[in-house]
């Protein structure tokens, strides 16, 4: 990285490049290379045989999957949540707006047990559904819920500022023209929230993708059925298999580096978006 | 952060906003959402602490192991956060105040905490620092411990804490551009004394919400530092830790005692978070003009 | 104190903000540095407070070279563009800044910079609003408060970056010339920056014009507007009818003018041009000679001095200004033909 060529007015450059440079390296720089670095040792063969593992395996679809449909029903409700903060009056309207940053500000593993206990087959929620033939915990569902509580606030604070900041000329001059507002709605103002939609999207799914403390209670961890990945990856540490943990861990970490570069992009796309 | 809706009304008769039956629609839905969602767990750790009465729940938060988890989480938080502050810091004034090649690479380089899972990120020390790790003969040969001791939480939680000073204040000193500076510089003022009499009154509410959410995020931090605990009772159990081992041994009203600290803590922020939101909006606003 | 910039240079990347420039301010003198965006008035300002290094050439204040010293040392006061007033602190406090943060050695007591403050804001007419925070004044409040600012250190320079730029016209005029009484009150030396040609002809003592990195005229106000030393000064001081043509064997054949130009007497043919301002044209009903005809398109009455536009048969477009009772004595009608005389016209050759 190119300093300035010239001493610049504002002290301090080197001082804080230098320490912020250093501080990355060390906290989180050395630690991820380790990583790659494991994973160069094995050789592709032992590669391979870890992560076709058919458990292995069972546990990406698992998180993977799980996630996407969390995040999906995240889309959908925190679209609808969004809206309804940003252009809608009721009662204690603050309140519950502080109250979307909860999953952010609760520890996973009170959530985790806390889920767990709720859609136990004797839980508040577990109890009504088990009558239906539902059941919740230590099931896939029950990991899906979990997700969706995590990855509430990602869709909702992102979709959030750009409809207040939606320019109501726009739907006065559509709708003057003689637009339904269902018209408005669907062909006018949605396609402007696409991309923060998107984003808001792929950062709920990153962030379920590795998401263990909230769900290793509720899943149960039964192999092949309600593990997931992260669990696994703490299986294989305790028995010493630094190895097979680095490989699991590997193709997580490219499921995250993909997603996070998606959301960069996407990011790029609606600032473009909105500059006009 | 959350924000405030502009006050222009809306009137379904110009057609401007949907019809009733269905903003009484959505905002049911919404709210009917929000409720299964947020409220109902938060009010369950609660009620299931209680649920033995107020002397069971004091005993399980005064129980010696429970007490030590509170210490190693306050201690863990304590150096982490002001580490955080300090990088936070140092990194926003490079990258805010600064031009140079590689900013945006930085800046994606200090995100990428978020994007790596919390197991994960308790892994890499482990691998770094555990008995078969590349440091691994090196600190058995010198007796120091970091994995599966007080030294390895500490790290893995600064390592999942570490953007959030950064990420708040980056735009911050970005916004408010150097010519405050410049002119501070030009009047004579010091390296240190530009910073702390001009810069920093103008960052103090995103540095503090920054240190907000960079505080929860380290005391309540789980996978990461389950992973390099060893989960050794009274020793390297943080609260998270110590709330699982409780549940897993079915003792649940205790499990959800020490849960429901853990849950104030997130109610605090919540508060916290929004009144530093508030006054910062306040800040931002123009106080009125009066004529020349 | 007097300043000296010899052959400063400056390039941002690929840009030549600075190209060799040089030029004396001296002591007491308020100098405008006039030219159009991009022109290096802004970064040559810069320069002189500290705020950028040059390439090569100095800046050298009283006869010493001051281009290595660090901003802070300079004693220059400056002010910017955007006031740069801190937020958070109170007009007060802005304008006691410079003195909080010298040295424990060098810094007077703090009832001797209560009273120079106070005296600060009474010479700038603000000593009612110290209280006030930044975003509770108007802009003309502010540029006055950010003066003091400068002035509170007792620079031996005060430098100002568009000082005006930001405000109302009417505010403009005021501030325009109070700050001309206050350099005549405290006859500090003063460089100031600006694109508006009007605020440097009132202003300044003397005008630096730039173009493109270099100076095109270092001269008085008068100079500057009667004498312009090239096409470029001439087009950016106020409007000016062109006549493009030539010049050879000592005349000057400028589209229908023709006029005697004793300076090129050479057979050569060189491309010149003849720059008249719309108050040295004048309109008759008769061919007096040595003019042109042209139909009377637009008339703006709004004022004393009456505003036209002509087209004359080669579709070019003169500006002329005649006294009201000029007009009202000529009384022309729109479409109405009319024959305009230069009273006087600069003629610019070509350089190669």
């Amino acid at each position: 990285m190119a300093g300035t060529k010239s001493p610049s007015v504002l002290p301090g450059f080197r001082l804080t490049l230098g320490f912020t440079l250093f501080y990355l390296c060390l906290i989180v720089l050395v630690p991820l290379l380790t990583l790659p670095a494991r994973t160069a040792t094995m050789g592709w063969q032992a590669i391979w045989q870890t992560i076709s593992d058919p458990r292995v395996v069972a546990s990406y679809k698992l998180s993977v999957g799980a996630a996407l449909i969390a995040a999906g029903i995240n889309a959908v409700f925190g679209m609808i949540v969004a809206w309804v903060l940003a252009r809608y009056q009721f009662p204690g309207k603050r309140i519950v707006d502080a109250f979307i940053d909860l999953p952010f500000a609760l520890p996973t593993a009170v959530a985790g047990i806390t889920l767990t206990t709720l859609y136990a087959p004797n839980g508040w929620l577990g109890a009504p559904l088990e009558r239906f033939g539902i059941k919740v915990a230590f099931t896939p569902l029950g990991i899906t819920i979990a997700l969706v509580f995590i990855g509430l606030p990602f869709v909702v604070r992102t979709l959030q500022p750009v409809i207040e900041d939606l320019d109501v000329e726009i739907e006065e001059a559509a709708t003057s023209l003689g637009a339904s507002r269902s018209y408005v709605l669907t062909r006018i103002i949605l396609p402007y929230l696409y991309p923060a939609w998107l984003t808001g999207f792929a950062l709920a799914f990153a962030r379920a993708v590795g998401e263990y403390g909230s769900v290793v209670f509720i899943s149960g961890n039964m192999p092949m059925r309600t593990e997931i990945a992260p669990l696994l990856i703490i299986t294989k540490l305790e028995q010493y298999d630094y190895a097979g943990a680095t490989a699991i861990a590997i193709v997580m970490l490219l499921i995250s580096f993909s997603l996070l570069l998606t959301v960069n992009a996407l990011q790029g796309w609606s600032s473009r978006k909105l500059a006009h | 952060m959350a924000h405030v809706e502009t006050g222009r009304t809306r009137d379904p008769k110009k057609g401007l906003t949907e019809p009733p039956l269905i903003r009484w629609g959505l905002t049911a839905v919404a709210l009917g959402f929000l409720f299964l969602f947020l409220a109902v767990p938060l009010v369950a750790v609660f009620t299931e602490a209680f649920r033995l009465g107020w002397s069971a729940y004091l005993n399980a938060i005064k129980e010696p192991d429970a007490m030590s988890a509170l210490t190693l989480t306050l201690t863990a938080a304590a150096i982490a956060v002001p580490a955080n502050l300090i990088f936070g810091v140092a990194a926003a004034w490079a990258i805010g105040k600064f031009q140079f090649r590689g900013k945006q690479l930085l800046i994606t380089l200090i995100d990428l905490p978020f994007a790596v899972s919390p197991v994960i990120s308790g892994m890499v020390f482990v691998l770094l620092f555990g008995r078969q790790g590349y440091l691994g003969q090196w600190l058995i040969d010198h007796a120091i411990r970091i994995v599966f001791a007080v030294p390895g939480i500490v790290l893995a939680t600064i390592f999942v804490s570490f953007p959030f000073v950064a990420r708040e204040i980056i735009p911050v000193m970005e916004a408010t551009g150097s010519q405050e500076e410049e002119a501070a510089r030009v009047l004579g003022a010091g390296g240190f004394q530009t910073f702390f009499r001009v810069t920093l009154p103008n960052i103090k509410w995103g540095l503090l919400y920054g240190v907000i959410l960079c505080n929860a995020r380290a005391m309540g931090e789980f996978g990461a530092v389950s992973v390099v605990s060893g989960h050794i009772r009274g020793l390297t159990n943080t609260l998270p830790l110590h709330v699982e081992i409780l549940y897993n041994e079915y003792q649940f009203q205790a499990a959800f005692a020490v849960a429901s600290l853990l849950a104030f803590l997130a109610l605090v922020t919540l508060v916290l978070k929004t009144i530093v939101e508030y006054r910062t909006r306040r800040s931002m606003e123009p106080v009125g003009e009066t004529g020349s | 104190m007097g300043i000296d910039i010899r052959n400063v240079s400056k390039t941002f990347g690929n840009f030549a903000a600075l190209r060799d420039v040089s030029f004396e301010v001296r002591p007491g003198e308020l100098v405008a540095l006039l030219g159009p965006s991009g022109c290096g008035k802004t970064t040559l300002l810069r320069i002189v407070a500290g705020l950028e290094t040059p390439d090569r050439g100095s800046v050298l204040f009283d006869g010493e070279d001051a281009t290595s010293r660090r901003v802070g040392e300079r004693r220059v006061g400056f002010v910017f563009q955007h006031y740069a007033l801190f937020r958070h602190m109170s007009v007060f406090e802005n304008v006691a800044f410079g003195l909080r943060v010298r040295p424990r050695a060098h810094r007077p007591p703090n009832a001797e910079i209560s009273s120079k403050v106070t005296n600060l804001l009474k010479l700038v007419q603000l000593d009612y609003l110290g209280d006030r925070y930044p975003s509770q004044l108007s802009g003309g409040q502010r540029q006055r408060v950010a003066l003091a600012r400068a002035l509170a250190v007792e620079p031996k320079v005060l430098l100002l970056d568009e000082p005006f730029g930001a405000l109302d016209a009417k505010v403009r005029q005021e501030l325009r010339r109070w700050l001309r009484r206050l350099h005549e009150e405290i006859h500090l030396t003063s460089v100031f920056v600006t694109h508006d040609q009007e605020e440097a002809l009132e202003l300044a003592d003397r005008i630096v014009i730039m173009n493109e990195g270099s100076i095109e005229q270092d001269a008085s106000p008068v100079e500057v507007f009667e004498r312009p030393a090239s096409p470029f000064v001439m087009n950016f001081l106020g409007n000016v009818n062109i006549f493009h043509g030539r010049v050879e064997k000592g005349r000057a054949l400028l589209g229908p003018l023709a006029l005697d130009y004793p300076e090129h007497t050479t057979a050569e043919s060189r491309p010149a041009a003849g720059y008249a301002r719309p108050h040295e044209l004048d309109v008759a009903r008769v061919d007096s000679g040595g003019g042109l005809w042209a139909i009377l398109e637009t008339a703006n009455l709004a004022g004393a001095i009456v505003k036209l536009e002509l087209l004359d048969d080669d579709r070019r477009l003169l500006q002329v200004e005649v006294a009201r009772e000029h007009y009202d004595g000529l009384n022309p009608k729109i479409g109405e033909r009319l024959y305009v005389t230069p009273k006087k016209i600069r003629v610019f050759v070509e350089q190669n």
